[in-house]
């Protein structure tokens, strides 16, 4: 009998997990007692942190793209084909090109985030956002002719990808504007929905007085209800009106409607104990990366770790013993403080975060990494 | 901690719209919880907000005065705190 392992999603979780079975339960799929598939949307697998970089016109969506069959072990199928339904008593899928269902014996979901800005009135009109590869090309047009007026980078969507991003690209559009001696014509001003600039207290402490000391204006307690494109104001539910020139904004977020219709979860998030990463809801299912509701944060280098943690108890099930492996809440994140310089955090489900002094040596440390992430993919670092 | 105006107390007749069970999440995200359930609700709708954050006790007074809707109410359980909100 074959052990089917299911894995949809071929983001950085679904990719370094399939490469981690393939060295894992390489004898065993050799020898034909495990099949792993990897369900994906589309043939490339897409790296987003590449995405910060576009609207400065430092990097191209391209960079951020690669075909998963160069990244895959030869030993993982690949499909190219979209998950329209998940049954967890049948045990099967529903797809896009495939007339008969596909069955698992192990599922992992890993369908990462969608934006959702049509939640917010007049947002899709009047916003920008580096948050996909359409949004970060259309923000370059703006930003890269950018000369004067208000800039507002509006926290909207909680919990979002990269807590970081969003005060990374503040601190960079500041240094960026000042370098080429527009800061004096350009007002920035950050918002966050709750009462600190970030949703972890030791990183909102660390980064206040950053934003301070750079002028950047902040406004907390702001959740942004609507926009008004043509007048150019943003309106809180808290009633504070901001007129912009230009509004980046990081929109909510979701995940996809498969995992509330399979009843796995809400709004797309697979609720999941937040060790074990098992779904709280259906038997023989894990989930990874944004998909997962562990309350850490959206982050690569989360699913990156979790892969791990889900590799071995896999490993462990489809040799009949006791899966024991459990996920920390390991989290590493480098922070970008200006265009030529960085700050790093490492924290887990005990230790909470606290940031290291920046330096041009991490600001290459992370330029590096997002090189080296192609190794990571590969499953070789 | 006492909050003006606010009973608190260990059971309540109030009929929540909507129930946000939001333990076991970690702060801000029992907060962030609240906020989408106002955002989403109509104008007179009462969100019931279930937290064991501590946190929460001080965010979402602050949070729910800030925006200007009502804390109708907190209602103390052995491990959890129950927060009855209405949309302005
Ligand atoms: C601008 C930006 C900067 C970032 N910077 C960093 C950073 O510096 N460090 C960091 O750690 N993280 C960063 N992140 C976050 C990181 O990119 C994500 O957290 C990470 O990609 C999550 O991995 P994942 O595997 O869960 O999902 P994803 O990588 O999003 O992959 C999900 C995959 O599932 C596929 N899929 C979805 N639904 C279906 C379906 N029904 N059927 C088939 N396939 C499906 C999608 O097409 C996609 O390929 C950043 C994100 C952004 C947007």
């Amino acid at each position: 009998m074959t052990d089917d392992i299911v894995i949809i999603g071929g983001g950085t979780g679904g990719a370094v997990l399939a490469n981690d079975l393939a060295e894992r339960l390489d004898d065993e799929i050799d020898a034909g007692e495990v099949r792993v598939r990897l369900l994906n949307d589309g043939p490339d697998h897409v790296y987003k942190p590449v995405w910060l970089y576009v609207p400065f016109g430092k990097r191209e969506p391209a960079d951020g793209r690669r075909p998963l069959r160069e990244l895959i072990d030869n030993r993982i199928e690949i499909e190219d084909t979209r998950v329209t339904e998940i049954d967890t008593d049948a045990k099967q899928l529903q797809t896009t090109t495939d007339a008969t269902p596909i069955g698992y014996d192990h599922l992992v979901v890993g369908t990462g985030s969608t934006l959702a800005s049509d939640e917010v009135p007049g947002l899709q009109e009047g916003g920008h956002d580096f948050y996909s590869e359409d949004g970060s090309l259309a923000l370059r047009e703006e930003l890269l002719s950018f000369t004067e007026g208000h800039l507002v980078l509006s926290v909207i969507g909680s919990p979002h990808m990269c807590p970081a991003a969003p005060l990374e690209f503040s601190f960079m559009t500041d240094d960026w504007f000042r370098k080429r001696g527009l800061r004096e014509d350009i007002e920035i001003t950050y918002t966050y929905p709750i009462q600190r600039v970030h949703g972890n207290a030791q990183i909102a402490e660390w980064a206040r007085p950053l934003l301070e000391e750079r002028d950047i204006t902040i406004e907390t307690f702001f959740n942004a209800e609507s926009v008004e494109p043509d007048e150019g104001v943003l309106t809180s539910m808290e009633g504070t009106e901001l007129d912009y020139d230009l509004l980046v904004a990081i929109p909510p977020h979701r995940g996809v409607d498969i995992i509330e219709d399979a009843g796995l979860g809400d709004r797309g998030w697979v609720d999941v104990d937040k060790h074990t990463l098992e779904a709280e809801h259906a038997e023989d299912v894990y989930a990874l990366g944004d998909a997962a509701a562990t309350g850490v944060p959206k982050a690569g280098s989360v699913a990156h770790y979790q892969a791990g943690t889900i590799g071995q108890r896999l490993a462990s099930e489809v040799r009949g013993q006791v899966p024991t492996a459990a996920y920390d809440g390991k989290t590493i994140c480098f922070i970008e403080t200006g265009m030529d310089s960085a700050s790093f955090v490492e924290f887990d489900y005990q230790n909470p975060p606290s940031p290291i002094a920046p330096s041009q040596s991490i600001h290459w440390s992370k330029l590096a990494y997002n090189e080296s992430y192609w190794l990571t993919a590969r499953g070789l670092i | 901690m006492e909050i003006k105006g606010v009973g608190v107390t260990m059971s309540t007749s109030i009929e929540p719209t909507t129930t946000v069970d939001a333990r076991g999440a970690t702060c801000p995200g029992p907060l962030m919880d609240l906020i989408g359930a106002i955002r989403d609700g109509e104008s007179g709708d009462v969100v019931r907000l279930l937290s064991d954050a501590e946190q929460s006790r001080t965010d979402v007074p602050e949070w729910v005065e800030e925006a200007g809707n009502t804390l109708h109410e907190i209602e103390e359980h052995d491990d959890y705190t129950a927060f009855y909100v209405e949309k302005a």
